[in-house]
Formats: structure tokens, C-alpha cells, sequence
């Protein structure tokens, strides 16, 4: 089916999301709309996915004008969506996944759970999918969880899918597996709506490329079209991809963590005997695919997640035991995952947030007192030092935008004197032009001689930043490498494949390659 | 050395599973050997009729020596806690109906030690604690339907208030029992309207919402039982119970035949309810995307389903059982309204629905726990045993502290109830 989109325009209040934005989709095409986060990628299919509303603007199928009140209606008119966020019921099973919304029921008004079965094991066993219909889904990996999504789509004869960002959760590996059943479904006439803002994966796998920059269409581009050229289009000017960061001049090992081991509630090792030490002035960065533990390592080591045992040492002191408080004050800066529920409080003023943890000392308080005055003048201090882009330190944090509340975080973090700065996704829902700055900052602090950490899912940062690799995979590092280790196996490692292994069938590859 | 030792540990809370069952059964055996077995009054009988006088066949009372009966069942509990045990020893878990057998022995070897030298009805016990149980369970199915779909009902109480009010009032208008049973769930409705206004539609907090509407419904009852109902009793306030109605044949077999088809009406649309809620709940498509709404409200959004109308309908369908439910207090027990006569029900059936896992049969058996304890509550009193009665009433809800404190297994309930869903 062919899918037009003409002058879809979408407001919410003063913020245009979507921009007279045009867009042709062919059948049995992929189509891969890429920008940055908060280009308004999403904004645009969930108008498409008729979850909002256009202000102006039509959606046409096979030439002819649709109008969709609600998801229920484009569903009916062919068009699937798999969410970022999957949209499935946990305690559900993949079958009862597949047919809610659209049940079969036979007798007197019974659900039909054997057709819904049938139908999973066909259109699973077109695909190769190897869904077990019985399975609940919470219990199933997210790569799986993806394939009930693509199966629901699927179920209800979708002839345009779209792909909201399906590639953040899988590791290198899964990702190509999606490529492959994109390219199959292709084949088979369904046109794909592929959105991203990885490069790679555009280049690899679709056949016509749109960039959208601030909620508007700046270009269409072929996928053969120079990486350097797609970021430039979807950033705006010319970026450089990759920090210029002189050789690591490593000094005394000062924070080692050994055997450190962290049991959720349900008494799964989340964290696994876990064992690597950072040198003064070097970036180590962890690598994984989202939910192998890396958040509960940094929450550890920070105090805020009980550990089961194991030790967490920085310059000889043991921080495993101490309150998140003591450990600050032991010298750690710590950037969480997500700074909108961790890292800041989102009603606070950009000074407040500023000071969140160090309120309590000399000079921002005198007794139970605060000094206001203090406050402030640190707040004209960091936001100048930062570029903070806001109107002034009594605004509300929340209403920065993502670039700059991350800048907030990292300011506090960095206006003390660190012993180790620890950062969870530094960069996650971050433009560009901020990226390029708050990655500067790191490699600054790395350069003044702290051991850095950096956690993150992104293999680009990673690549950019780190001095040396540990990738994480179920609760235990993989392998520790250094930093010009080939893209591929790290991708293996984060698989959960060991380096050595890792190693051998990336070289295996290129000769079947060549 | 600790951190070896500290791994050793984790280790070990992983592979063995928690011997907090088999204890608890273990003290609680070994206090009914004690206390009512050892220490038991010796010589005494312990009288237990089983057949009522309506019964076509009669079975003699059973006239049991009090302490030996109380060694024999303790013994028998002592048993289970060491099967337990055992099971919990080879990594397994303790079974349900293990709990439940025990439960039921450990009960009846308090009741022998409390009727010695006196005489008791296991029918009747049994007969009101299933009556006492009825409006625990509707209202328990009334806000099943609500948190199935994703709205807390702590309206409850109001509820079950309402509908009582309204069952009196038009009972004793038309001078028939049946007309206030009609009446009864659209007084329920009057409270389930508003609860689903507020919190679907305007997204208020739930909880604060359900707190608000029980003082309303407090507030509207009593004021025009105070105006109206008081200076016109005789024909506003005076009506007809509903009878007994026995079900041929089912209602002559011995103990089950008088205890449950020898009820009044409300108790049979209760069994058909929970039937119906079970069928639909897990085998329906109404039920699967009520599911949906109360688990994740946005799924069930993208693949069409309306939230919102769905929430509406559940509320206010459940807000109609509760409103029932409401009905036992005046035409199904005592006749005439009074004021704040639910005397906090509501808060219990909240606690029977939560105790059954949001599950109908379990709501139903939970609630029956309740009444089987303010029932026991009652007839004790009677019987005058040395243990004060109110703590016997407070006994389920420990039972239920416990059990939702995860004693039987972690209790989860819909992921989405008490969250209002604002779209996109």
C-alpha cells in the first residue's frame, strides 16, 4: 500500500512538532525517516497512528484521503506500529497479545484462544520467529517482545508498519535479525516506516532516506548518500563526529571494584561478580544493551542499590556499606540514567538543582539557614560556564530542554572536586550540538586526572569516549578491551559471546566477506 | 573472609526457599496442642449438631470428649506443618490447599476447646457465615470490576450504604422484597456515576475521590433517613426481608444441602455472579479487554480499544453489583434502614477482593473467611467462652495483613489501577 502524508502540520501550544511535513512511502518500501531526538519523528507517526490529532494536513492511502479518529481506525485501514515502548500487556500471553483488540470468539461469546494460537505459529513460522504462543510476555527478552509486536502488526494484516526507534533495545546482532525480516516483509509488498537517528542502520537498510530537523522535512537523501552528509542535514551544520582527545596519561589505579554482586527482589544476580579498576585520567565505559545490569552497578556503587557482596574501593577507602550522601562526599560525581526522575527535580529552579546535593554545606547554607545569595551567584557561575540555555536561575528546571537539564546535572556534578566521576547515559535524549559539548567536558575531566565511568548503551559514545571497553551482559562484564576494538565484536561481547570467541567469528566474517 | 562469607549467604537465600511457612504453621500447631489440647478441659463434651430440623434426613449430634479430640486434630495440624516443612526442605513450595486444610483443622480444634460442655450448630455457623459473607462478596465483585479495569474502589462502602438505603425505600413502597433488590444496584449507581466521572473523566485521584463519595453517601443517607425516613417509618422505612427459598432435591443432602440451598435470593444471584465473572473475566473478550485497561491502559489504546469507555462501563457496572450487595443489610437481614448500618463492609470487601487476588472465587472464598469469623464471632458470644469475642473479629484481618504482607506469595494486583489515563 502505497502511504502519503501531505502538510501534516501538529501543534502543541506555542511548540510546532510537526511542520507541513510531506512524505511519500511506496509500496513494499523502506522508508527511513531520520532526526535527531525530539525532531519530531514520533510526533508525525503518532498522527499517522491516529493517537493525535493533525491541525492541518491530509493522510492518504492508495491515493485516496483517510481520516483516522483514533488507532482503531488506521489499524483497520492497514497501517501497524510497533512503539518504542512496547505496547503489550506483561501478564499477558503472546497469543492474547496478538489478539487483543481484534478477537475471534466462538460459541457464546467465548474467546477463541486456539485461532489466535495458530495464527501466531503461522505468521511466526513465516518469519522465522519462533514465538511459543503460550509464553508470557513479561517473561520473554525484549528482542522477542519486539517480534510479538511486529506479529500483533502483523495479525491484523498491516500493509504499513511502522518502526518507532525499533533498534534501542536490541544488541548489533538482533539488530540485523530486524534488517532481515524488514527486508522480507519488504519483499513481500508491506511498505515500512523505519525511524531512527542511527546512520548506520539507514544506510544499511533502507531504500529511500527522509530527514526531518525541528518538526520539518529538510531533505530526502539515498541511502548511498555520505554518512557525514546525513548528519550534517539532520544536525544542521557541520559536526564533527568524534571528540579530539589526546592519548589517556594514566595515573594511579584509584578505584577498584572486585566481586561485587547485586540480588534483586525476586533474587536474580542482576549484578554478577563484577571485577575492573579505573586508572586516574582514563575513561572506562560500559557497554551493553539496556537491562544487563549496568544500571545496578552504578547504583551500587553509588549506595542507593544494596549489594550482596563483594567491594567497591576508591583511593583505599571502602564505599560498599556507605549512605549515597557519604559517598558523594567521598568524593564521587554520579550523573544517573535519568535525570528527569534521578538526576533533577523537575519543579525546582535551574539554581536550586544546582545545589541539590551540596545544599547542606558551606557556602550555600549557614546553620538551617540557606544563603540565597550563594546559591544564586554558583547558578550565574555554572550556567555560564556550561552555556546553560535558559532564561535565568530561577527557572523551572523543567522547562529546559533536554540538552540543557543534562547540562544542570553535570554542572553540579563537576563544580565539585571529584575523586571519580561515574556518568549513566550522558548523552541519552540529548541533541547534538549539546553532545558534542558535554562529551568535551568528560574528556576535561578525565584530562584533570579523575577516573572517569561512562555508562552507556549508545556504541557511538562509547567508541568516542572511552579509553577501554568492559561490556556487560547479564549481570557480568564479558571482557574488558581497549578502545579501537572492531564495532563487531563488541557487538558479539554484548551478546554475551566471550572475546576470544567474539574475536574468531569476526575474523571468520570478513573472510566470508571477501 | 566477609566477602566470601557474604556470597555464601546470597547464595543460599537463592537456592532455598523461605522457611517462614512451615514456622508460623509450626508455632500455631504446637499453640492448638498446648492450648487446646494439653491444657483442655478434661472430661468434657463437645456437642456439634448437624442437622437442622427441616432436614429429611436427621443425623445424630456428635458428642466428642473435648481434650482428646483437641490432641488427635493437633496432632493432625502438627502433621501438615512438618509435610510442610519437608516440602520447603526439597526446594518446593508449600501448596494451597495444604494452608487451606490447615486452616480449617487448626479452626475446628479451637472450636472443640471453646463449645466444651456445650452445644453447637456446625449448620448454622456455616449457614450465616455464608449470609454475613454476602455482602463482603458483592462488594468484593463490585470493585473487582472497577480495579480490573483500572480504577481503585475505595467508593466501596458508599456503595454498599446507597444501595441498602435504596432496597429499604422501595421495598417498602411496593411492600415486596424483590422490588427493593431492583431498586438497590441503581442506588449503587448513583455513587459508581460520580467515581467514574471524577476519576475517568476528570482524572481526580482515585483514592481521594472513593474516601470523598463514602462521607457523601454517609452524609446523603443519613439526612433523609433523619427527614423522611423517620417520621414516615411505617411506609418508608418498614420492609418486607426476602425469604428462604430451598432448591428442591440439593437442599435435603446432609450439612452442604441447608448451608447452601437453603438461602435467600441474594445468595444464589451471588453464586450465578461469580460464575459469570469468572467466565467473563478470563474467557471473554469483555473480560480480555477489561484486562488490558487495568493492566496497561496505553496497549489497549493502540490496538483500538476505547479506555475510557470501558473504564465508564466497569465502574459503573460494578458500582450496580456493590449497590446490590448493598440490599443484604435491610431486606436480606434486619429490614429496616439505619443510619451508617455498612458499618465499614466496604473497607472489608476491599480487603476480601485484595486477599482473593482479584480473582471472583477468590473474592468469594475471602469474604467467606470473614463471615465464617464474624459469624464465629457471634455464636461465641453466645456460648460465653473465656476468649472475648472481639478479638475473634479481629482475627481475619490479621489473616489478611499477613497474606497481602506476601505470607501465601507476593500479591499483584492489575499494574494500572489507581492511575488515571490521560491520552497521548
Amino acid at each position: 500500500m502505497k502511504l502519503e502524508l501531505r502538510g501534516i502540520t501538529k501543534r502543541f501550544g506555542p511548540l510546532v512538532a510537526n511542520d507541513h511535513i510531506d512524505l511519500v512511502v511506496e509500496e513494499g518500501e523502506i522508508h527511513a525517516l531520520l532526526g535527531e531526538n525530539g525532531a519530531g519523528k514520533s510526533t508525525l507517526m503518532n498522527v499517522l497512528f491516529g493517537l493525535y490529532t493533525a491541525d492541518e494536513g491530509t493522510i492518504l492511502l492508495d491515493d485516496e484521503v483517510r481520516e483516522f479518529d483514533g488507532p482503531g481506525d488506521a489499524l483497520r485501514a492497514g497501517i501497524g506500529m510497533v512503539h518504542q515502548h512496547f505496547m503489550l500487556v506483561p501478564v499477558f500471553t503472546v497469543a492474547e497479545n496478538v489478539m487483543l483488540g481484534h478477537e475471534e470468539t466462538r460459541g457464546a461469546g467465548l474467546l477463541d484462544l486456539d485461532a489466535a494460537r495458530e495464527h501466531v505459529v503461522a505468521l511466526s513460522k513465516r518469519f522465522g520467529f519462533g514465538l511459543d504462543p503460550d509464553a508470557v510476555v513479561e517473561n520473554l527478552p525484549v528482542g522477542v517482545q519486539q517480534r510479538v509486536e511486529i506479529v500483533k502488526a502483523l495479525a491484523r494484516d498491516a500493509k504499513v508498519l511502522i518502526l518507532d526507534e525499533p533498534t534501542a533495545v536490541l544488541t548489533p546482532q538482533e539488530t540485523d535479525d530486524l534488517m532481515e525480516i524488514m527486508r522480507q516483509l519488504a519483499a513481500s509488498g508491506t511498505s515500512i516506516v523505519f525511524i531512527t537517528h542511527k546512520l548506520r542502520e539507514v544506510q544499511e537498510v533502507a531504500d529511500r532516506i527522509t530527514v526531518i530537523r525541528r518538526g520539518a522535512v529538510v531533505g530526502t537523501a539515498e541511502p548511498t548518500a555520505p554518512v557525514g552528509e546525513l548528519a550534517d542535514m539532520m544536525v544542521g551544520r557541520a559536526v564533527s563526529l568524534g571528540v579530539d582527545k589526546a592519548p589517556p596519561q594514566r595515573g594511579e589505579e584509584t578505584f577498584h571494584v572486585s566481586d561485587l554482586t547485586v540480588i534483586d527482589g525476586v533474587g536474580n544476580r542482576v549484578v554478577d561478580g563484577v571485577s575492573f579498576s579505573i586508572a586516574q585520567g582514563e575513561i572506562l565505559a560500559v557497554a551493553g544493551v539496556q537491562g544487563n545490569g549496568q544500571t545496578e552497578l552504578t547504583e551500587a556503587i553509588l549506595g542507593v542499590q544494596e549489594s550482596a557482596g563483594g567491594s567497591i574501593t576508591l583511593d583505599g577507602r571502602e564505599l560498599r556499606g556507605l549512605r549515597p550522601d557519604q559517598v558523594l562526599t567521598a568524593g564521587v560525581g554520579f550523573v544517573p540514567e535519568d535525570r528527569t526522575v534521578d538526576g533533577l527535580v523537575l519543579d525546582f529552579t535551574v539554581a536550586e538543582n544546582l545545589v541539590l546535593d551540596l545544599v547542606s554545606r558551606s557556602p550555600y547554607s549557614k546553620g538551617v539557614a540557606m544563603n540565597l545569595a550563594a546559591i544564586r551567584s554558583n547558578a550565574d557561575e555554572r550556567i555560564d560556564e556550561f552555556d546553560i540555555r535558559t532564561q535565568g536561575p530561577a527557572e523551572e528546571v523543567g522547562r529546559l530542554s533536554g540538552g540543557n537539564q543534562q547540562k544542570v546535572v553535570m554542572a553540579r556534578e563537576l563544580s565539585r572536586s571529584l575523586k571519580l566521576f561515574v556518568a549513566s547515559q550522558p548523552t541519552r535524549g540529548v541533541d547534538v550540538g549539546s553532545i558534542e559539548f558535554l562529551h568535551k567536558r568528560i574528556v576535561a575531566e578525565r584530562d584533570a586526572g579523575t577516573p572517569v565511568m561512562i555508562i552507556s548503551t549508545e556504541l557511538d559514545e562509547v567508541a568516542e569516549l572511552a579509553d577501554r571497553i568492559a561490556v556487560m551482559y547479564e549481570g557480568t562484564i564479558v571482557g574488558i578491551v581497549d578502545a579501537d576494538t572492531p564495532r563487531e565484536v563488541l557487538g558479539l561481547m554484548m551478546a554475551g559471546v566471550p572475546l576470544e570467541t567474539a574475536r574468531e567469528r569476526a575474523t571468520q566474517h570478513e573472510g566470508d566477506d571477501q | 573472609m566477609t566477602t566470601t562469607m557474604d556470597v555464601q549467604n546470597s547464595a543460599a537465600v537463592k537456592t532455598e526457599p523461605s522457611l517462614r511457612v512451615p514456622i508460623v504453621l509450626g508455632v500455631l500447631g504446637v499453640v492448638a496442642l498446648v492450648l487446646f489440647g494439653l491444657l483442655g478441659p478434661a472430661g468434657a463434651v463437645t456437642t456439634f449438631r448437624i442437622s437442622t430440623g427441616a432436614d429429611a434426613i436427621q443425623i445424630p449430634a456428635l458428642e466428642l470428649p473435648t481434650r482428646a479430640t483437641g490432641i488427635a486434630l493437633s496432632i493432625v495440624i502438627l502433621a501438615l506443618a512438618v509435610y510442610s516443612f519437608i516440602l520447603v526442605r526439597a526446594g518446593r513450595k508449600t501448596p494451597t490447599w495444604l494452608l487451606a486444610v490447615f486452616g480449617v483443622l487448626w479452626v475446628l480444634t479451637f472450636l472443640t476447646w471453646a463449645v466444651a460442655d456445650k452445644s453447637t450448630s456446625i449448620v448454622s455457623l456455616l449457614q450465616g457465615s455464608l449470609l454475613l459473607a454476602v455482602p463482603l462478596a458483592f462488594g468484593a465483585l463490585g470493585g473487582l470490576l472497577n480495579e480490573r479495569a483500572g480504577v481503585v474502589n475505595i467508593a466501596i462502602e458508599g456503595q454498599l450504604l446507597t444501595g441498602a438505603f435504596g432496597a429499604a425505600v422501595f421495598a417498602s413502597i411496593a411492600d415486596n422484597a424483590y422490588v427493593g433488590l431492583v431498586a438497590a444496584p441503581f442506588f449503587g449507581l448513583i455513587i459508581g456515576s460520580m467515581l467514574a466521572l471524577f476519576t475517568v473523566k476528570y482524572h481526580v485521584n482515585q483514592i481521594i475521590v472513593g474516601v470523598v463519595l463514602n462521607v457523601f453517601a454517609v452524609g446523603l443517607t443519613t439526612f433523609f433517613f433523619g427527614s423522611l425516613l423517620k417520621d414516615n417509618a411505617s411506609t418508608l422505612n418498614s420492609p418486607p426481608r426476602l425469604g428462604v427459598i430451598d432448591i428442591p432435591i440439593l437442599s435435603d443432602i446432609p450439612i452442604i444441602g441447608p448451608v447452601l440451598f437453603r438461602q435467600s435470593i441474594l445468595v444464589y444471584i451471588l453464586y450465578v455472579a461469580v460464575i459469570l465473572l469468572t467466565i467473563g473475566l478470563f474467557r471473554t473478550r469483555w473480560g480480555l479487554r477489561m484486562r488490558a485497561v487495568g493492566e496497561y491502559p496505553k496497549a489497549a489504546d493502540t490496538v483500538g480499544i476505547d479506555v475510557e469507555k470501558t473504564r465508564w462501563h466497569n465502574v459503573l457496572l460494578g458500582s450496580m453489583v456493590a449497590g446490590l450487595g448493598g440490599a443484604f443489610f435491610t431486606v436480606g437481614s434486619v429490614g429496616a434502614f439505619g443510619e451508617e448500618m455498612t458499618a465499614g463492609k466496604g473497607y472489608i470487601a476491599l480487603a476480601a477482593l485484595i486477599l482473593g487476588r482479584w480473582n471472583p472465587v477468590g473474592a468469594l472464598l475471602a469474604a467467606l473467611l470473614f463471615g465464617f469469623a464474624d459469624k464465629l464471632q457471634q455464636v461465641l458470644g453466645v456460648l460465653e467462652t473465656p476468649i472475648p469475642n472481639q478479638f475473634m473479629l479481629m482475627l481475619p484481618y490479621i489473616v489478611t495483613i499477613f497474606a497481602v504482607a506476601g505470607l501465601v506469595g507476593r500479591v499483584r494486583g492489575p499494574a494500572a489501577a489507581g492511575e488515571p489515563y490521560i491520552k497521548g
